[in-house]
């Protein structure tokens, strides 16, 4: 990797620059990676209203997922699409919910995927996301600062619409909330690691950067603990999980979805596409 | 709305012709005789279904499109196709209401397969060559077919072409940019677009249908016309198609699969050598290469997704 002196980044020392990367790479690879999910939907969604939402909502989180590996690319002197394409899954930083399969099957086949853990995932994440740039809209880094301010006037919207669909599903017909109960049971088990910080989660917090993990917990728990009073289920939050993807460690999913997603970039290296 | 009552049929069917040559607009709750309706909603109907089952052919490169800039280009471009499909549906539900007919119809048309949808959209895309080609000929095809109903005698239509127009042109600038990126690439790049080119050029000439119904025993090219909404004949639509295209392929140092290609300069037409309409037959009879494919695609998430619209209905 080479280095060079970023105008963004100007004073950072070397750790303070790694403590960066690494918050950098969560928050870029989580948008990147839900996104590309998202996509998957694209044209198979309940009704073609909902794909319109839907695929708009995707193209803003790939723009936000663009924004952070842009940052990363100041830092590293290297190209913001290597960053997004070349990067194997140990460097992955995304959470373990953002990676897993929509469901069964491929997007090119028959896939049968389901809308229920859809709705759930993308609540779930789009809150974590919510508290997320409150905190990061405090970031003792400008840049930032500047990048979550944008991000969060798009993820108004987001969240909105997936809460909406939660909150509605949730108090329907009895097959859907039986499906949404599986679907709330499959994300416990994914997303324990939404606000872990990583390797570098105590200088990441000392530095400023972003609030400690524990205090974005509560805001997210009492968010969450508010949609939840609008529906029969009690909201719970796992503590641990197998897996954790902010220390590199990821399920099969994410191997497969990075082959797809850099196919055609990676087929001629030396390409301009 | 236009009184029209208290007149029998053939004054109310002559009363309607003059609004049209008058260059009046008929809205959805005017009087219109039943073939124009009809008419309106095989075209409409068709139009919409397309765009959607358009979208999965591109939606196939989204995941895979190389680059952030390409990847949010080509979502927002399968976005908007949705939403065309979207606008022209509830056109043609406006029309369906008075028989009694909704979306689920429409739906329910495509998977029994009386509904069709265009040529194009049953063809197998092999490369990324294909993303790029298909938003710069296909949509750029579909700008000429489209442009040329700006003036439809039916306003909801006109309107809603209007804007489907404007976003067409970002998406033949989109896959113009795609196109410009292999040709200026490298040797692989070029052999991929060339590939493509090869082997769409026949789809883009199919593209804008028959001459005359001889060709292949129907057109409703005959009925859109008399009733003002459209202007040019399909065979007019290639002859634009190729006056614009043929000379942009060949400035990219690319070739054309058709070595009897060549305008005559007496008679302003282009020649080329028909494509095989007998094919197309097939192909629009969801007898093409990835026809049954894609349509099975939307049947089983419709299936799969019954639980959700029966929830929203609950
Ligand atoms: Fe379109
Ligand atoms: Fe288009």
């Amino acid at each position: 990797m080479e280095k060079t002196e970023s105008g963004k980044f100007e004073g950072l020392t070397e750790t303070d620059q790694a403590y960066l990367a690494d918050l950098l790479k969560q928050l870029a690879d989580d948008d990147y990676l839900l996104s590309f999910r998202s996509s998957e939907w694209l044209g198979l969604a309940p009704h073609i209203e909902e794909d319109v939402a839907s695929a708009s909502i995707s193209q803003d989180m790939m723009g936000h997922a663009a924004m952070y590996y842009g940052l990363l690319g100041d830092i590293y002197g290297r190209d913001a699409d290597d960053l997004a394409h070349f990067r194997g899954p140990a460097d992955r930083r995304n959470s373990i919910l953002t990676e897993k399969r929509n469901g069964e099957g491929e997007y090119l086949d028959v896939p049968k995927y389901d809308w229920a853990y859809h709705v759930v995932r993308n609540l779930y994440y789009n809150m974590h996301k919510k508290v997320k740039l409150v905190a990061l809209k405090q970031s003792s880094s400008t840049p930032l600062r500047d990048v979550a301010a944008k991000a969060a006037m798009e993820l108004y919207y987001h969240e909105l619409h997936w809460r909406t669909w939660f909150i509605q599903l949730m108090n329907s017909s009895d097959d859907a909330k039986a499906r949404m109960a599986a679907a709330l049971e499959k994300v416990n088990g994914e997303c324990a690691d939404l606000f872990h910080l990583g390797k570098y989660s105590e200088d990441i917090t000392r530095k400023g950067y972003i609030a400690p993990a524990s205090e974005m917990k509560d805001s997210f728990r009492k968010e969450m603990e508010k949609v939840f009073d609008q529906t029969d289920s009690v909201f719970s939050f796992p503590d641990d999980q197998k897996e954790n993807g902010r220390l590199g460690r990821h399920t099969e999913d994410l191997e497969h979805a990075l082959e797809l997603m850099s196919e055609v970039y990676g087929s001629v290296p030396y390409a301009k596409w | 709305m236009k009184a029209v009552t208290g007149m029998t049929e053939s004054e109310k069917y002559e009363s309607f012709m003059k609004r049209i040559e008058d260059g009046d607009k008929i809205e959805m709750d005017d009087w219109m005789p039943d073939e124009y309706r009809t008419v309106l909603i095989k075209l409409i109907s068709m139009h919409g279904i397309s765009e959607i089952m358009g979208a999965l052919p591109e939606k196939e490169w989204v995941p895979k499109a190389p680059g952030l800039g390409r990847k949010l280009g080509i979502m927002a471009k399968v976005q908007d196709e949705m939403g065309h499909g979207q606008l022209l549906l509830r056109v043609t539900e406006d029309l369906m209401k008075p028989l009694g007919r909704n979306r689920a119809d429409i739906m329910d048309d495509l998977f029994e397969e009386r509904l069709k949808f265009h040529n194009v959209f049953h063809m197998r895309t092999h490369t990324w060559a294909d993303a790029g080609l298909i938003g710069w000929l296909v949509d750029g095809a579909a700008i000429i077919t489209q442009t040329n109903m700006l003036g439809a005698s039916y306003g909801p239509y006109a309107r809603a072409l209007k804007r489907i127009c404007a976003e067409e042109v970002f998406h033949a600038q989109h896959g113009e940019s795609i196109i410009m990126a292999l040709a200026e690439g490298c040797t692989e790049q070029r052999e991929m677009l060339q590939d493509a080119i090869d082997r769409w050029w026949p789809s883009l000439l199919m593209f804008f249908g028959p001459e005359s119904k001889d060709t292949t025993g129907s057109s409703k090219q005959d009925a859109t016309i008399k009733y003002q909404i459209r202007t040019k004949t399909n065979e007019e639509l290639r002859q634009s198609f190729l006056s614009k295209y043929v000379p942009r392929i060949h400035s990219l140092g690319l070739t054309i699969p058709d070595d009897t290609l060549r305008f005559d300069q007496e008679t302003k037409i282009w020649e080329y050598r028909q494509p095989d309409w007998k094919k197309f037959k097939q192909i629009i009879g969801n007898e093409g290469p990835k026809s049954q494919d894609r349509l099975n695609l939307r049947r089983a998430a419709y299936k799969n997704n019954a639980w959700v619209r029966e929830a929203l209905e609950a």
